[in-house]
């Protein structure tokens, strides 16, 4: 087993042990989206219209919410320490960590979308597009968050200036997959927005691990 | 200014250290921020010898360990390996090496074996050989008896023997140890004294951060004694 891969299963079971990590942004995702029917209008040709930014912004919020002790807690307990020291490249831990960020909240939240998405009125046939774009587009976002988590890993209480770090690099994430809903609703092609989805999940997969590896090493200093 | 005592053992003689798996520290230079915490600091380690680092509290000896295995970045020296300079970030150079902090590194919501299992996959030991090392490492720290249990659910000098049992776990010929026997009881610190002993007879060498007495026979110890004077 490589090290990406071990610290992927290690942090897999510790969700397991701790059901609370996965269960959290699912419902706040969920509550944030039933505010906005409860606080905006019950019509639902009315929320179909803000279905998209409702949408992302919940999935976007709600991502960030367990990325504070994504590197932090296994800095507390030494094992952060102990992985670096392992000689093992720490991308390849970064990357395993991220893995894992998105297996317990980005695919929760991908697959929960669709319960959403009918709550704001959004049609059946727009959901395949909808878990597409927003497959794609957690993946960008665990890996931006990945990158804020490792940069405030030496503040203490960085919880604020972790979402002033990530929400405005999420930004283009925000507005292509917002984009890619709102085709996916009207019924017309995603194709093209999909793939700058994709490309840029693939831009923060290359560039993320490297500059959270890096701002790891200068954190456990 | 920072005054070091160093009582050296082992002989300055240029060509033995290419033989022998010495490690050496040239010139070290250590900052906290602007304050330097060490500066000018010589010393080596020969295989089979346990240097025991001593000096008062905030004196940089856990600084010292941290710098030795790569945590935290060098102000100025060098460190040689085996005769030859070392850059201690490299994979190659942490795989020799093995540090244990103050706390022992566990991950409380994981069993015992576990984490071990965890600390092998890190440490490269290939999948067939895994369960055979953790279970052998837990019977040399002698934690057998709670390979299964949480490791939250561990009293602290039992987690200090699951520390004990992760520098069993792979063959590393340095190991850096910071206060490995705090929270220890009597057999805890034979046990430690047994460990580091065997150590120094498969000729690794081990830099200690400690102040309490290792039990370890005088003639394969040094000192280096880390001392602050007001400037």
């Amino acid at each position: 087993m490589s090290a990406w891969a071990g610290v992927l299963w290690r942090d897999l079971r510790l969700a397991f042990r701790r059901p609370g990590q996965v269960v959290h942004p699912l419902a706040f995702f969920a509550v944030v989206a039933l505010l906005f029917t409860l606080g905006y209008t019950p019509e639902l040709g009315k929320l179909r219209q803000i279905a998209p930014g409702v949408l992302w912004v919940g999935a976007l919020l709600a991502s960030q919410l367990s990325l504070d002790g994504l590197f932090r807690e296994d800095a507390e307990d030494g094992t952060l320490e102990q992985m670096v020291l392992s000689g093992q490249p720490v991308a390849a831990l970064v990357l395993g960590k991220t893995a894992a960020h998105w297996v317990i909240t980005g695919l929760p939240l991908t697959l929960m979308a669709p319960v959403v998405g009918f709550a704001l009125g959004v049609p059946v046939a727009a959901m395949p597009g909808i878990l597409c774009a927003l497959a794609l587009g957690t993946v960008s976002l665990s890996l931006i968050g990945a990158m804020g988590a490792s940069l405030t890993l030496g503040v203490r209480r960085g919880g604020v200036l972790l979402s002033l770090l990530t929400l405005p690099l999420a930004v283009p994430v925000l507005i292509f997959g917002a984009r890619a809903t709102e085709l996916a609703i009207a019924g017309e092609g995603l194709t093209g927005v999909l793939y700058l989805l994709g490309s840029l999940a693939v831009l923060a997969l290359t560039l993320a691990p490297l500059a959270a590896a890096a701002a790891v090493r200068i954190g456990l200093e | 200014m920072v005054r070091f005592t160093y009582t050296n053992r082992y002989p300055r003689d240029a060509n033995s250290t290419v033989r022998y798996k010495v490690l050496e520290v040239i010139d070290l230079t250590l900052c906290r921020g602007a304050r330097p915490v060490l500066s000018g600091l010589h010393f080596a380690v020969a295989p089979g010898r346990c240097l025991q680092v001593l000096g008062a509290n905030g004196s940089g000896k856990t600084t010292l360990l941290r710098a030795l295995c790569g945590l935290l970045e060098i102000d100025g020296g060098a460190f040689r390996w085996k005769g030859g300079p070392v850059e201690p970030r490299s994979p190659e150079f942490q795989k020799e090496l093995v540090y244990l902090g103050h706390d022992p590194p566990l991950k409380g919501d994981l069993s015992v074996a576990e984490n071990l299992r965890f600390a092998a996959v890190m440490r490269g030991i290939p999948r067939l050989r895994r369960g055979e090392a953790v279970s052998a490492a837990l019977r040399e720290a002698d934690a057998s008896r709670f390979a299964d249990r949480l490791a939250r659910s561990l009293s602290a000098g039992q987690r200090r023997r699951v520390a004990l049992a992760l520098l069993c776990l792979a063959p590393a010929p340095i190991w850096l140890l910071d206060e490995p026997v705090t929270h220890l009881d009597t057999t805890g610190l034979a046990l430690v004294t047994r460990l580091i002993e065997g150590h120094l007879q498969r000729s690794g060498l081990v830099i200690a951060a400690t102040h309490q007495d290792l039990g370890l026979p005088s003639q394969a110890r040094d000192e280096l004694v880390l001392s602050r004077r007001a400037a």
